[in-house]
């Protein structure tokens, strides 16, 4: 077995030497990239164009159950997580997964592999939806073997952890709905899924709208609970029979386990939320609504979606004084929903609300009470085996970067010095949306946003159609449509490159590449159809004791 | 050279666009740099070109100079090691200046629109960079109230870099420096360098606006400057108050007055209410002051940045009683002051009426003229004029509405 040539599969981890996977054959893709033909032991295909790759034949299948097999009362109840997790069949090198719906609150990740340690398990790939700060407990696990690593979002000092190369397989990176269809292409076998319900009956039927830990719906947990082997739904809150909505079923479950706390509430959902209070923030938000309004966009029975974070609730509620005034109405507006959204639908400013994540209490009541207040998960709305998702069919989406270049290109999940900090979200999938805003700032402090080339490609261009910033508003030249519908408008259109020439000279001229070691993979991005779109490379840290010119970066 | 240790700018979690120097000379070991900066990747090598540049320019051959910089840009950068520096050495004249950005060669003129002015904390630079894209008619560097008083000397320098670096987007780069007599100090770090407007805060005689405009003077023939630089008085005792006309009318170079409430009301025993009857009468001396000197009537700051409702009926209280600009305190008061400034399509109808009456009773050669029973006479000509003018500058009306017409 050559270096570069290390094949293994995942249930295996643990009869091989974890050398290094480093020394990967990296292949160019069609976006430019460089990006490795195996990753964990796996066959990659490299990026082809957006919309060229359309992969055939069946989709993976979970094994077939009985009912024979499973308590005629209902009664699945375990006596805790460990008893849970054995009963599972739980294994060295197994892939568990879990969501994150409970965000920065979570314990219960915390707690499955605080009990995997003390079951003396190892070598476990971790595959949930997204991580969070919180998580960083996990990180002496990456250290000490029991996790393997992580294919899901690294936010963070997960992130930074993995960057520096000190996670043993490589990272990979997909969008919610990349996640869904990496498990149906079988790209993915989830052996165990970890589904944190805020409640749940003794049969498994579980929500997320009630209970202590309520987090509003549980979207993500959709794919884990029909395809995994294994469902173990661990809630703090058991009622009887039935427990309704049942937005996971009880008969896709094998196992419940009621546990004390799920997390801590306030971290899983902000009792209110805040719309920024930075002038120059508000003033792209405004910009924002500015846009969509002149565009045409903003007209009866439009649909947007709208991200949580503080510019995006602030161009909601720019945008809602401009549907006031002129008496419009929005037939469905998706997004992580917050108080924010629940006010439009509220005051009759859109019929639905089409939710996939509550950022909220005023969210969760919403969720509760009201029938037009609807959950989805990524299947309905990203899934690239689906038989047609919602992404494409919204009018418009506003979401964020941490970089755009200036051929339009994304990058949501690295920063200017190369760290590996965010995860990709429904980012990648929103881009389908009719007109896709990025709503940005040209630089923060003094790291450009707007440059040459983002140092990871996360988002195509060619689906990115504006960008706006605080210094101006540039439109994709393949949106000449666009163009001309705001062209008599006073917004501030711009060249992209004048905006960046603005920013680079602002900043004190052209920043240096990222200080990384182009051999060393240590994460991939997947697009939306499972294909590789570009690599994350390790970050190189100066020894600081070897020179008294330069000390270490701050993370 | 001792091993004296001296500081300057900030540091700690919540710093952002500044840096924290630390720096001490030395007799021998060269030029030691300890950089720890969150764009280090990035710009790394464009600090430690920038302290090798300086050192050279001081002519600092030996020194152990250590940097902990959270984004600052270069002018602020730039600032705080020349203030470490001359904290250090006092006796260091020489000032370390970068070339005046192209894009804020702009000028201004004594007439300009002063509708808003934003104030911006002058050793705070994280404010300065964005502030014009909020298009405020003035910006004003504060080197007064919002600076500390042992951090006088570095708002200075990082005021004077601005004024050289910053793109304002327009607006008119505005100074206020300290009361009298520090405030003379602070002339020589202003004046040669690109400043429109100085404002000089507690006027309370003629006779300060005076030893202002000589000082300016003084330095505008030794670096052999000729730009204009205009003065804008603020007036905040009831001394001042009184004075008014004769301070309005010390200098040609002024073109506005000011007035500021809050040291005003506290000199006469008060307190400053929503109503605002305390502080009427000084309000009403200070426009007619200002009118009769054929300067600007400027008023003081709306200081509740969360209620902009408040703000607009304040502003059209200002300009009911003759007001023609608001201080801001925060950018996004600005757009409602300009609004509220702006003439009401109304006050526009008349105002066209009015130019267009006077103008074909002019081409025909009538002296006087009417419209119904009201006579126009060159005031009334004069002020619909500047309601049109005004108009146009905040797009009501387009430039060329006469021609359309």
């Amino acid at each position: 077995m050559t270096e570069d040539q290390i094949v293994y599969n995942t249930k295996q981890f643990n009869n091989i030497t974890i050398k290094q996977f480093y020394k990967m054959k990296l292949v160019k893709n069609a976006a430019g990239r460089l990006v490795p033909i195996l990753v964990n032991g796996k066959k990659q295909i490299p990026f082809k164009g957006v919309n060229k790759h359309k992969p055939t034949g069946h989709k993976a299948d979970p094994p077939i159950r009985s009912c024979l097999d499973y308590p005629w009362d209902g009664n699945k109840v375990q006596k805790n997580l460990r008893e849970a997790l054995k009963n599972a069949g739980l294994k060295n090198g197994m892939t568990i997964s879990t969501h994150h719906h409970l965000r920065n609150g979570d314990a219960v990740t915390n707690l499955l592999f605080d009990t995997i340690k003390k079951m003396g398990i190892k070598n476990i790939m971790w595959f949930p939806s997204a991580s969070f700060p919180v998580h960083n407990h996990l990180i002496k696990y990456l250290e000490d073997g029991t996790i393997h690593h992580i294919e899901g979002s690294m936010n963070g000092p997960l992130g930074g952890f993995a960057s520096l190369g000190k996670m043993n397989g490589t990272g990979v990176l997909r969008s919610h709905g990349g996640r869904y269809q990496a498990v149906q292409d079988g790209e993915i076998h989830i052996d165990i899924a970890v589904i944190a319900a805020p409640q749940s009956d003794p049969f498994g039927n579980a929500n997320g709208i009630d209970g202590p830990a309520a987090c509003g719906l549980l979207g993500f947990a959709l794919v884990d609970s029909e395809y995994a082997d294994k469902v173990i739904v661990v809630t703090d809150s058991l009622v009887p029979f039935p427990c309704v909505p049942w937005q996971i079923q009880g008969n896709n479950v094998d196992f419940v386990v009621e546990v004390e706390s799920l997390g801590d509430s306030s971290k899983i959902v902000s009792g209110t939320t805040q719309v920024t209070k930075s002038p120059d923030r508000l003033l792209i938000a405004e910009y924002v609504a500015d846009f969509i309004e002149a565009a045409g966009i903003m007209k009866d029975s439009f649909s947007l979606q709208a991200g949580a974070g503080g510019t995006n609730l602030a161009f909601a509620v720019f945008l809602k004084e401009r549907m006031k005034e002129k008496n419009v109405k929005a037939r469905f507006m998706r997004g992580g929903s917050t108080k924010y959204l629940v006010e439009m639908l509220e005051d009759g400013l859109t019929d639905f609300i089409l939710d996939g994540q509550t950022f909220d209490l005023e969210g969760v009541r919403s969720m509760r009470e009201n029938p037009n207040h609807v959950n989805t998960s990524p299947f309905t709305s990203y899934n690239f085996h689906g038989k047609g998702n919602f992404a494409s069919m919204v009018d418009v989406a506003v979401l964020g970067a941490t970089e755009v270049d200036i051929n339009f290109n994304g990058n949501v999940v690295t920063h200017s010095d190369g760290y590996l900090l965010h995860g990709i979200g429904g980012w990648q999938n929103c881009l389908y949306s009719k007109c896709t805003i990025l709503a940005i700032p040209s630089f923060r402090d003094r790291i450009p946003v707007i440059v040459d080339k983002v140092t990871t490609l996360v988002g195509p261009g060619e689906l990115i159609d504006v960008i706006i910033t605080e210094r101006g508003i540039a439109i994709n030249p393949k949106r000449k449509d666009l163009f001309n519908s705001v062209k008599n408008s006073k917004l501030p259109i711009k060249s992209i490159r004048a905006i960046k020439k603005e920013v680079y000279e602002i900043c004190g001229g052209k920043p240096a590449k990222p200080n990384i070691d182009k051999n060393k993979v240590i994460a991939i991005i997947k697009w939306v159809d499972g294909t590789v779109l570009d690599s994350v490379f390790q970050v190189n840290v100066v020894n600081v004791e070897s020179t008294s010119k330069v000390g270490s970066t701050f993370t | 050279m001792s091993n004296k240790k001296s500081s300057a700018g900030n540091k700690g979690d919540n710093v952002r666009s500044d840096c924290y120097i630390e720096l001490v000379l030395r007799n021998s070991g060269g030029i030691k740099t300890d950089l720890k900066s969150k764009v280090e990747s990035m710009y790394g090598e464009s600090i430690h070109e920038l302290v090798i540049d300086m050192c050279r320019f001081f002519n600092i051959k030996n020194a152990k100079i250590k940097i902990e910089d959270y984004g600052a840009l270069p002018f602020t950068i730039a600032a705080r090691i020349e203030t470490a520096l001359k904290r250090n050495s006092p006796g260091i004249k020489k000032e370390y200046l970068s070339p005046i950005n192209k894009k804020s060669q702009y000028k201004s003129a004594k007439q300009r629109l002063r509708r808003s002015r934003l104030y911006l904390p002058g050793n705070e630079p994280k404010y300065f960079i964005n502030a014009g894209l909020h298009k405020p008619d003035c910006i004003i560097l504060d080197l007064e109230d919002s600076v500390a008083p042992n951090e006088k000397d570095s708002a200075q320098l990082v005021v004077r870099n601005a004024l050289r670096s910053v793109n304002f987007y327009g607006s008119e780069r505005m100074v206020r420096i300290n009361q009298l007599p520090e405030g003379l100090n602070d002339l020589k770090y202003i004046v040669p360098h690109n400043v429109h407007v100085i404002l000089i805060p507690k006027c309370e005689s003629a006779d300060n606006v005076k030893r202002v405009d000589k000082e300016i003077a003084r330095i505008m023939k030794i670096k052999n400057i000729n730009t204009e630089i205009f003065l804008m008085p603020i007036i905040e005792s009831a001394l001042g108050v009184i004075n008014s006309y004769e301070i309005a009318s010390a200098s040609k170079n002024i073109c506005s007055l000011a007035i500021g409430l809050e040291d005003y009301t506290a000199d006469i025993g008060t307190q400053r209410t929503e109503e605002g009857k305390e502080s009427f009468y000084a309000r009403s001396m200070v426009i007619n002051a200002a009118c009769a000197a054929g300067i600007q009537p400027i008023d003081t700051v709306y200081s509740d940045i969360t209620n902009m409702e408040g703000l607009r009926e304040s502003v059209i209280e200002a300009k009911g009683l003759g007001f023609e600009g608001k201080g801001c305190i925060h950018p996004r008061q600005v757009k409602i002051v300009h609004e509220a400034f702006a003439p009401t399509l109304q006050e526009i109808e008349k105002a066209k009426k009015i130019v267009i009456t006077f103008e074909e009773a002019d081409k025909k050669g009538l002296g006087v003229v009417s419209i119904g029973s009201k006579m126009i006479d060159a005031p009334v000509v004069k002020r619909a004029q500047k309601t049109i003018e005004m108009a146009i500058q905040v797009n009501l009306l387009h430039r060329n509405w006469y021609a359309d017409n």
